[in-house]
């Protein structure tokens, strides 16, 4: 394992090689660069694509499994393919975080397609962290796709944030959830220079008393651009609620586009959206307490995407 | 000690608000500013903490000349304020800006402390967003405590601290202003319509369309706004104190 993969662990994972305990799968340059199952969480090779399976049984309670991505270099164009499957009345927590470094011209990506059952009653935490690193010209692009299935009575929190340094990330979400089932999402995104971000969710109701509460902020500084557009569609009686909020800072632009569907009367759904520069009382605000307007700045859009 | 000399500010519309302010706040007491709506109090507040630039006159800390200095400098030279509307944040939390304010990392129990100075059930409040999901009073009451947090600063100035807040947390409040003063020997600036806080201050200046109508120690000044007050007479300034106040 090199040390770039070292570097972007700590970044992504939180943890060094020799912190990892239990379950995880270290992912590097399209191969395995560390795997280990615990007795709760087994992790296997899928047999027609690249990836894994992860089978987390329901003895497994408030157990974490780390399955970080890392690309290193540029010419690395990874695609992969994970199944969660977590067993009725697991609660577990996911670490699946993702880093990208090229220091040369050619592009490096990662391309992640995760798949979650979620039994009955099951909890889960999914945390998701990406960044870009490296000084070379050649684009870090990293692409997740995730879908969602939901039982009965499951809750899923994810927790996602793109820190830094990806040129263009396309993340493509979907949800169905059965009767009962809770989804939270709180997405974050900070791009700069000529990067770009599109986020598109799709959030299927289908069980009663379903609920899904989406929360999306996003920094657009520099030059980028951010495309956000979500659906929530509430096919029974269930709740919904999404708020997408972003900052602009330089030239950076913002494309918002949320989408709400009643399918039934008692459907109840809301939306809520924002986008602007950052307050001028705000930054003022931050100045009597001594700060300068750029350390205000930087307070107000690290504790946005905090 | 804090000095306004000639103080005079306009719109940029060009009507002139203040018309030639001059007053000192003396160290370690608390002076109160009062006076009807609109006479240009919460302009001397912000000129004084660099928010507004006079367009005539200066101002000077300990006999030094500030009036150049811009808000984070007089942050940095002793100058703390409370805004009359708090200003609300989306992300940073209640205890990042207690640290921010305190320049240091906190212990739960000293973040409990200032909270509870203006009444705040500090647990409840450290970790939620100072967003739009709290009250005018719970925002209200965090801004004072942001101010109340600034262990370097010697002259504390309070836009209207009373309003939005219950009588139980005022009570707080007061002994929190007492305490500023006697046991920390900071310099309090209030704006105030209250007379509870007119009642422990040791200087009332009163201001009246831009200027200065009357000033001196608490003993001088209250009777007579209360007095005018109770009469449905006139006040120093020469309106209703029923009306105004």
């Amino acid at each position: 394992m090199d040390s770039i993969t070292e570097m972007l662990l700590g970044i992504v994972a939180d943890r060094k090689i020799p912190e990892f305990k239990g379950a995880y799968n270290i992912r590097e340059n399209s191969g395995c660069a560390g795997r280990q199952s615990s007795e709760n969480i087994k992790i296997e090779n899928k047999p027609d694509n690249p990836g894994i399976i992860i089978k987390i049984g329901s003895g497994a309670q408030k157990e974490t499994v780390y399955i970080p991505a890392c690309v290193t270099h540029g010419g690395v164009n990874d695609l992969v393919y994970n199944d969660f499957y977590v067993e009725d009345g697991a609660d577990v927590i996911i670490v699946a975080g993702c880093g990208v470094h090229s220091d040369d011209e050619e592009e490096a990506r990662h391309n992640g397609i995760h798949r979650f059952f979620v039994g009955k009653n099951a909890r889960v935490l999914y945390k998701e962290k990406h960044v870009g690193t490296g000084k070379g010209s050649g684009a870090k692009r990293i692409d997740p796709v995730t879908d969602v299935i939901m039982d009965e009575n499951s809750y899923m929190e994810m927790d996602t944030m793109q820190i830094s340094g990806v040129t263009s990330t396309n993340r493509l979400t979907t949800a169905k959830l059965g009767a009962g089932a809770k989804l939270v999402i709180r997405e974050r995104l900070l791009t700069d220079g000529d990067e770009t971000a599109k986020s598109d969710f799709s959030v299927s109701l289908d069980g009663e008393d379903s609920g899904v509460d989406l929360v999306s902020r996003s920094v657009a500084k520099g030059n980028s651009y951010q495309e956000y557009h979500s659906v929530i569609k509430g096919n029974c009686r269930c709740t919904g609620h999404s708020e997408c909020d972003a900052i602009l800072a330089d030239n950076g632009r913002v494309n918002a586009a949320p989408e709400l569907y009643a399918g039934n009367i008692d459907a109840s759904l809301i939306h809520e959206a924002a986008i602007g520069k950052i307050a001028g009382e705000q930054i003022i605000k931050l100045r009597t307490l001594g700060l300068t307007e750029e350390e205000a700045e930087q307070k107000i859009i690290d504790g946005f995407l905090k | 000690m804090l000095e306004l000399k000639n103080i005079h500010w306009k719109l940029s519309e060009g009507e002139e608000i203040l018309k030639g302010v001059d007053f000192s706040i003396p160290d370690g007491k608390l002076t109160v500013v009062t006076g009807p709506n609109g006479g240009g109090k919460t302009s001397i507040a912000k000129i004084i903490a660099g928010l507004y630039s006079p367009s005539e006159g200066n101002i000077f800390l300990d006999g030094k000349d500030i009036t150049e200095r811009d808000i984070t400098e007089r942050a940095r030279d002793g100058i703390a304020y409370a805004f009359q509307q708090p200003v609300r944040f989306k992300g940073l939390t209640v205890r990042d800006l207690i640290e921010m304010s305190a320049e240091e990392k906190l212990k739960e129990e000293k973040i409990c402390e200032i909270l509870g100075e203006v009444g705040l059930c500090a647990r409840e409040y450290m970790d939620r967003e100072a967003d739009a999901s709290l009250s005018g009073g719970e925002s209200k009451r965090i801004e004072i405590a942001t101010v109340l947090a600034r262990k370097n600063a010697s002259m504390l100035v309070f836009d209207e601290p009373e309003a939005g807040i219950d009588l139980w947390s005022f009570g707080s409040l007061i002994s929190a202003f007492e305490r500023l003063k006697n046991e920390d020997g900071r310099s309090l600036l209030v704006i105030s319509h209250q007379e509870r806080i007119m009642e422990i201050a040791d200087y009332i200046i009163v201001i009246s369309d831009g200027k200065v109508s009357a000033e001196g120690s608490r003993e001088d000044i209250l009777p007579t706004l209360l007095k005018e007050n109770s009469s449905e007479g006139k006040c120093p300034l020469g309106r209703s104190v029923k009306e105004e106040f």
